[in-house]
């Protein structure tokens, strides 16, 4: 066990956990966070997902004693019902999740995306959010969100 | 979520324990139900027991199906709204949970608008009849004369006298007997005396513009999922699988776990599973624990011999059979017959997680949390493992990471159950990613043999299609009973498999035509990770992938239009309609064969099919591209015609249509489940392939058929229905390559381009 210090949505929290233990098992177990979901444990869908210093990472691959000071950002710590993210705006608008258990890898990868190639093209969307997965087939609906937001 | 448990009498008794109740993760509540009085003891027959009015005069509608992302709870707001005249949003739903919905089945079938709609329609309008009654006797004027606007009773001849529906009964619950069809499930209908309205005086139903209540939770990542439940002092389960299917533990090793801190091992008959304080420490030591299995003889022959497997199987039962005219006749006067065999693998239904479950077992009584789709089946089947009355078992249902029929969320809430109550605390069980594809309930894989006898003139004169199939049922359709579990398996509960598969539904008016639904017995019978289920759609997208690839093939030898072939002999009216529709917006061009349509490398194809199921009919168009250095397929465009009757909510219908072509492209274009002698070796997203965005479609077009005047039939599967043979028909019209087996990967396409 060991000593540790997350930077969390902007808050500083403590924890005491093995350093090989999966960011994703702390926030969801030690600080009883819900938004970044278990989905795989292997990195292969996106559940998972955070922003590590603004990257979308998978967090149930990366190891706590991997993560330093670097900041992490979960779905509910870039915007709330009031002040919604431009990205979960349009997603909201589009109304795109059925089962919405995805959600966090197509929304935080956007947003990264978004950062990186503000304007980007369906060619340019399609190759960044590849891998990602989505059971209930709401492809096509995240496509016109992310549109959506890229003009936002 | 921190959960406090209750008992039923709190629950819908003193005011008091409402806070609480709403705390409960799953219900769904909003703040309008907070005022929510008791109701009476909930009965079938009670109009109360599915409509209750608030005391700020808004409606809260009882059901016990749920929503599993379609937005089918906002349809029944709607329908209870119309019937109100009530606006949609002072109208809110409470689903599922088995201490305040009545047995109506769960989500299944597609029957949630189409049937549960039905009843919770009739009640809404009963409620309304019964509100304006009281509202004439507290105004002093007849009833005849009295009309509503927004919940607020007035006369028409004096609009001063009003009266609002709160100020009515708000805070106390209806004393009013429905008639009630002595169904449970989803068959349950109730009516009462009230007439309905006409389609013409709807103001919210079939009108568009509707909103999900769900999705601003869910993308502000605030929804409460299943795996968000937590029980205080609950503990973190994990259960052991056998690497061989079928083996049993024979001796385990628990010096192996010590130095995982908290762990202990339950070991019942072939059960095994462990639990832990921390979630880490029992994945960890579900990893390190060892156990010794039985030997056993391995228990399959593998992927590459299914098929003729199935084949050869004996016939455990002919489970349905449909005949019409002389069909032996017809074959031995044929001038030609036309024969064609379709084959279609297992599928997983591979929701976004593997499932989880939480349960709180008692000395007399049990609290159970579950994804399942069927929550009143799930007390059911626990109350029968626990030796419980069923009203001593409490199941709410909680949003999982997706259900598409009977997928792995009953057996892991049957794990916490039985973990539960060997340890004698509440239990979270969380399966791991192999165990949701490897173990999870699979859709029956199927043979279709489809023959037809074709005279001098070209005409079809009988058809015969047969299909041979695992059961889709092979441990019924939920988890209403402990061997219906894979935890009731391991446990001995005796088997009672059932066997079906089914017809499929079209109307072909051939002359003479037979169907027939054979079902084999299962490669392994007890706890075997290939137990087949319902998967969305219950056999439609392998039966119509055969079905819909055969009328191709049959366009083709009697020299026809696939679209004016289906037309021909197509004889309901609303079955042409589709796909009339369908092919005017497709622009569709007559051909008779394939007209291999090259733009340089990639190969164009546009392909039909159709089906019915229930009462709501389909046809779908597909557009391909493939690629022939690469054998990929694209589905760039679908076009569908939909009609399923009334519809209530436009937007949403659109939306679910859609994600059915995607998920059903999905399954027709990459998914087989694989394995080997031993087990399913495809057991995650790399060995289970799902439609990546990069293979979306870029547009799917969407003519919705309504009918106002023909009640709502079911939409939650029916797109899934035609669209495997709809893509089939679109390679062979791009590459004049017949794929008569599922999936449609490179691989099976690769040798017919070369």
């Amino acid at each position: 066990m060991a000593h540790i210090e997350l930077n969390v949505n902007g808050r500083t929290q403590a924890i005491e956990a093995d350093g090989d233990m999966p960011l994703l098992y702390a926030l969801r177990g030690d600080l009883n966070m819900h938004d970044p979901r278990f989905g795989c444990g292997l990195g292969q869908c996106g559940a998972c997902t955070v922003l590590l210093d603004g990257e979308a990472v998978r967090s149930c691959q990366l190891r706590l004693d991997a993560i330093g000071t670097r900041k992490i950002t979960t779905l509910g710590g870039i915007g709330t019902a009031e002040h919604p993210h431009k990205v979960q705006a349009a997603f909201i608008e589009e109304q795109v999740p059925q089962c919405g258990y995805c959600l966090n890898g197509w929304v935080m990868t956007t947003v990264a995306l978004l950062e990186k190639n503000p304007r980007p093209s369906d060619k340019e969307i399609r190759e960044a959010l590849t891998g990602l997965k989505c059971r209930c087939g709401t492809h096509t609906a995240i496509l016109r969100a992310v549109k959506r937001a890229a003009q936002a | 979520m921190t959960i406090n448990t209750l008992n039923r009498r709190q629950f819908i008794a003193g005011t008091g324990a409402l806070t609480v109740y709403l705390a409960l993760p799953g219900v769904r509540a909003n703040a309008a139900i907070a005022t929510q009085a008791s109701r009476l003891a909930l009965k079938p027959d009670q109009l109360s027991t599915y409509i209750s009015i608030n005391q700020d005069g808004s409606a809260v509608g009882w059901v016990g199906k749920i929503d599993m992302g379609q937005g089918t709870d906002v349809g029944w707001i709607k329908m209870i709204a119309e019937e109100l005249d009530l606006p949609p949003e002072r109208v809110s739903m409470v689903q599922g949970h088995t201490d305040v919905t009545v047995d109506q089945g769960g989500a299944s079938g597609s029957t949630g608008i189409w049937k549960a709609g039905a009843a919770l329609r009739n009640a809404a309008a009963e409620a309304r009849r019964v509100l304006v009654e009281m509202a004439a006797e507290k105004l002093g004027a007849p009833a005849e004369r009295l009309t509503v606007v927004d919940g607020v009773v007035s006369d028409k001849s004096d609009p001063a006298k009003k009266v609002g529906y709160g100020e009515l009964i708000g805070g106390r619950h209806f004393d009013i007997e429905l008639e009630w069809n002595h169904e449970f499930g989803n068959e349950l209908l109730v009516k009462g005396k009230a007439k309905l309205k006409s389609p013409s005086e709807f103001k919210t139903v079939g009108k568009a513009g509707t909103r999900r209540r769900d999705v601003p939770q869910k993308v502000l990542g605030t929804h409460d999922y299943m795996v968000d439940v937590k029980v205080p002092g609950m503990l973190h389960g994990r259960i052991i699988r056998p690497p061989v299917a079928g083996a049993v533990p024979i001796a385990i090793d628990e010096s192996s776990v010590k130095d995982i801190p908290g762990v202990q091992v339950v070991w019942q008959k072939a059960f095994i599973g462990l639990v832990a304080p921390k979630e880490w420490d029992a994945i960890k030591a579900a990893k390190a624990l060892k156990v010794t299995w039985s030997e056993v003889k391995p228990p399959f022959a593998g992927n590459a011999s299914l098929y003729d497997h199935i084949r050869a199987a004996p016939v455990a039962k002919k489970d349905e059979e449909t005949k019409v005219g002389d069909v032996e006749q017809a074959f031995a006067k044929a001038a030609k017959v036309v024969e064609a065999t379709y084959e279609w693998p297992f599928h997983s239904h591979a929701p976004m997680a593997p499932a989880c479950g939480v349960a709180d077992v008692r000395d007399s009584e049990a609290f159970v949390w579950t994804g399942s789709q069927k929550p009143h089946h799930c007390r059911e089947g626990v109350s029968k493992m626990l030796g419980l009355h069923e009203e001593k078992v409490h199941v709410t249902s909680v949003t999982g990471p997706g259900s598409y029929g009977r997928n792995d969320a009953g057996d892991v809430t049957m794990d916490a159950v039985v973990l539960s109550r060997a340890v004698g605390r509440p239990v979270r069980v969380q399966g791991m990613r192999h165990e949701g594809h490897g173990w999870d309930p699979k859709a029956p894989a199927s043979i279709h043999i489809s023959r037809a006898a074709v005279d001098r003139e070209g005409k079809v004169t009988a058809w015969y299609f047969e299909t041979k199939a695992f059961s889709r049922r092979e441990f019924f359709r939920d988890e209403g009973s402990p061997e219906r579990t894979l935890a009731g398996q391991l446990l001995d509960w005796p088997l009672k498999p059932v066997w079906l598969f089914g017809l499929p539904g079209e109307s072909y008016g051939f002359a003479a035509r037979q169907k027939v639904s054979t079902t084999i017995p299962p490669l392994l019978d007890r706890a075997s990770p290939l137990r087949s289920s319902h998967m969305r759609d219950p056999g439609g997208p392998q039966m119509h992938y055969a079905v819909e690839s055969f009328m191709d093939e049959l366009a083709l030898a009697t020299n026809m239009d696939p679209v004016a072939f289906r037309l021909r002999y197509l004889e309901n009216p609303r079955d042409k309609a589709v796909i009339m529709a369908a092919a005017e917006k497709a622009n569709w061009q007559p051909r008779v064969g394939a007209r291999k349509q090259a733009n340089g490398n990639i190969l164009t194809g546009q392909g039909i099919a159709y089906a019915v199921r229930g009462e709501t009919r389909v046809a779908v168009i597909a557009e391909v591209e493939v690629d022939r250095t690469t054998a990929a397929v694209w589905a760039r465009r679908f076009v569908v015609a939909h009609d399923c009757g009334q519809i209530i909510a436009p937007d949403l219908l659109r939306l679910t249509i859609e994600g059915n072509i995607v998920q059903t492209s999905s399954r027709a274009l990459k998914e087989e489940v694989m394995f080997d002698q031993k087990n399913v070796t495809s057991v995650d997203w790399e060995t289970y392939p799902i439609i990546d965005i990069k293979d979306a479609p870029e547009t799917i077009d969407i003519i919705l058929i309504d009918h106002p005047e023909i009640p709502p039939g079911g939409a939650g599967e029916s797109a899934s229905r035609p669209t495997p043979a709809a893509l089939a028909n679109a390679i062979f019209d791009a590459t004049g390559i017949r794929l008569r087996q599922a999936p449609f990967t490179p691989a099976r396409l690769k040798a017919g381009l070369a």
